[in-house]
């Protein structure tokens, strides 16, 4: 009789059947309990989540002519004023959360060991790197709200898709004699700016609408023109893909914190799992860098 | 599982390897663009994949050890990582479908521009009672 064959008796619920005992339960085929295997299928939807998003932001991008151009968004620093420093601001950020990751693993390992006090020790490193983050994003978009005006609904970047000159100033005001005017190149960003009165208070039409300095330009071949809002699906684009990074940081931090004064509290050293909690939220803490990976590339870098 | 020193080491290979690829990407993009070397540019189709590439190997870097998917039964990696394959399929087909919204919208843009030579004669089936008499041959 080859082996391969069934007995008539395993087919009956015989206590010794070997078919029936690989479905008798018990055993863990992926070697994981069943929180950190969900905690995995959480990210990988999560993970859908986030390509949905950034996959409509490519589509969007492709449908349009044009697109603001990223290192010139992005070239605002704390406390720089004017200095234009494009990307380095995005790179401290990144740099933020890559060391919080670092700090996270730390915690996981000391875990491992039953360490007590190195655990909560990496991990209120890590909750500190997380509120770092989230304290330059408050003031990455604070700068582009009230200092750019950029909204949901309104973009007030562009790219020049042809070279020229302007025939009015950053003020609106036609260029006094002598003055050299300013010229763009292709593929130069620009700003629309909202109009200041002299309080440095932005000026409002009758409707309570910004009032824009719409300058006006002429081609190098000749043809006039004046600056164009951008595509505004940037602004909505941009504030909902890194408001959603950025409330999975804010969440983060929360599970954190929580978990954090549970292992202070002995709670998981009575469980004798080897602290396996903070390696679930490590998981999830490392998925919110690896999100992060993605959204620096599409945003700030192509 | 690794040891504890072995774990040290790779979260010490982990900060430099992640922070340095970075801060690539980033010096990339800044003299692809020309902000390191003024006047000096490189074509897109150099600096996309470049940076693409530098991301890719840091996301599976992040997965691979600080995840610790290194570490984890095949079938829960295959489990896990084997419907992302799913994404390659959606950015190619999103991509395209973005690049033909704005060639039709371009598309109607030229038509709308286009200024067509009006035709002389009326042609085909003609309601004589409403043309001018000049019109009607």
């Amino acid at each position: 009789m080859a082996s391969t064959d069934i007995l008539e008796k395993d087919l009956h619920h015989d206590d010794h059947a070997p078919a029936i005992e690989d479905w008798s339960g018990g055993n863990e085929p992926f070697n994981a309990s069943y929180g950190k295997l969900m905690m995995w299928y959480f990210l990988l939807s999560d993970a859908f989540t986030f390509a949905g998003f950034l996959i409509a932001y490519g589509s969007l991008r492709f449908s349009m002519p044009t697109w603001p151009v990223p290192d010139f968004v992005f070239r605002t620093f704390p406390f720089a004023g004017e200095t234009h420093l494009p990307l380095l601001f995005v790179t401290v950020m990144t740099f933020i959360l890559i060391v919080s990751s670092v700090t996270m693993v730390r915690g996981v390992q000391e875990g491992h060991r039953g360490n007590k006090g190195g655990v909560v020790f990496w991990m209120l490193l890590t909750i500190i790197g997380g509120a770092a983050f989230l304290g330059c994003q408050a003031w990455e978009w604070t700068t582009l709200i009230k200092g750019e005006n950029m909204s949901v609904t309104r973009n007030p970047f562009g790219r020049h898709e042809i070279a020229g000159t302007y025939t009015m100033d950053e003020h609106g005001h036609p260029y006094e004699k002598g003055v050299t005017p300013e010229t763009f190149k292709k593929g130069e960003g620009y700003l629309i700016h909202a109009e200041h009165d002299a309080n440095h208070e932005v000026v409002a039409d009758e409707a309570g609408n910004t009032k824009f300095i719409q300058r006006t330009y002429v081609t190098e071949t000749g043809e006039k023109g004046q600056l164009e809002f951008g595509p505004k699906q940037f602004g909505a684009l941009f504030f909902f893909i890194t408001g959603f990074h950025g409330f999975h940081v804010f969440s983060g931090v929360l599970f954190l914190a929580i978990i954090a004064m549970n292992v202070g509290s002995g709670l998981y050293e009575k469980r004798r799992n080897h602290y396996e909690m903070v390696e679930k939220i490590g998981l999830y803490w490392h998925f919110v860098d690896l999100v992060w990976v993605f959204v620096f590339l599409v945003f700030y870098l192509l | 599982m690794v040891s504890y020193e072995e774990g040290l080491a790779v979260v010490k290979r982990g900060f430099w390897l992640l922070g340095a690829i970075t801060i690539g990407e980033v010096f990339v993009a800044l003299i692809g663009n020309g902000h390191i070397i003024p006047g000096f540019h490189l074509p897109k189709y150099v600096m996309y994949p470049v940076m693409i590439s530098m991301s890719l190997y840091k996301a599976y870097w992040i997965v691979y050890n600080f995840m610790h998917m290194a570490y984890e039964v095949r079938g829960l990696a295959m489990s896990v990582l084997l419907p992302c394959l799913l994404l390659v399929w959606a950015v190619i087909a999103f991509f395209q479908e973005g690049g033909s919204w704005g060639a039709r919208r371009q598309q109607i843009k030229d038509k709308d521009e286009k200024v067509v030579k009006p035709i002389s004669k009326p042609t085909g089936m003609i309601d004589t009672k409403t043309l001018e008499p000049s019109q009607i041959q």
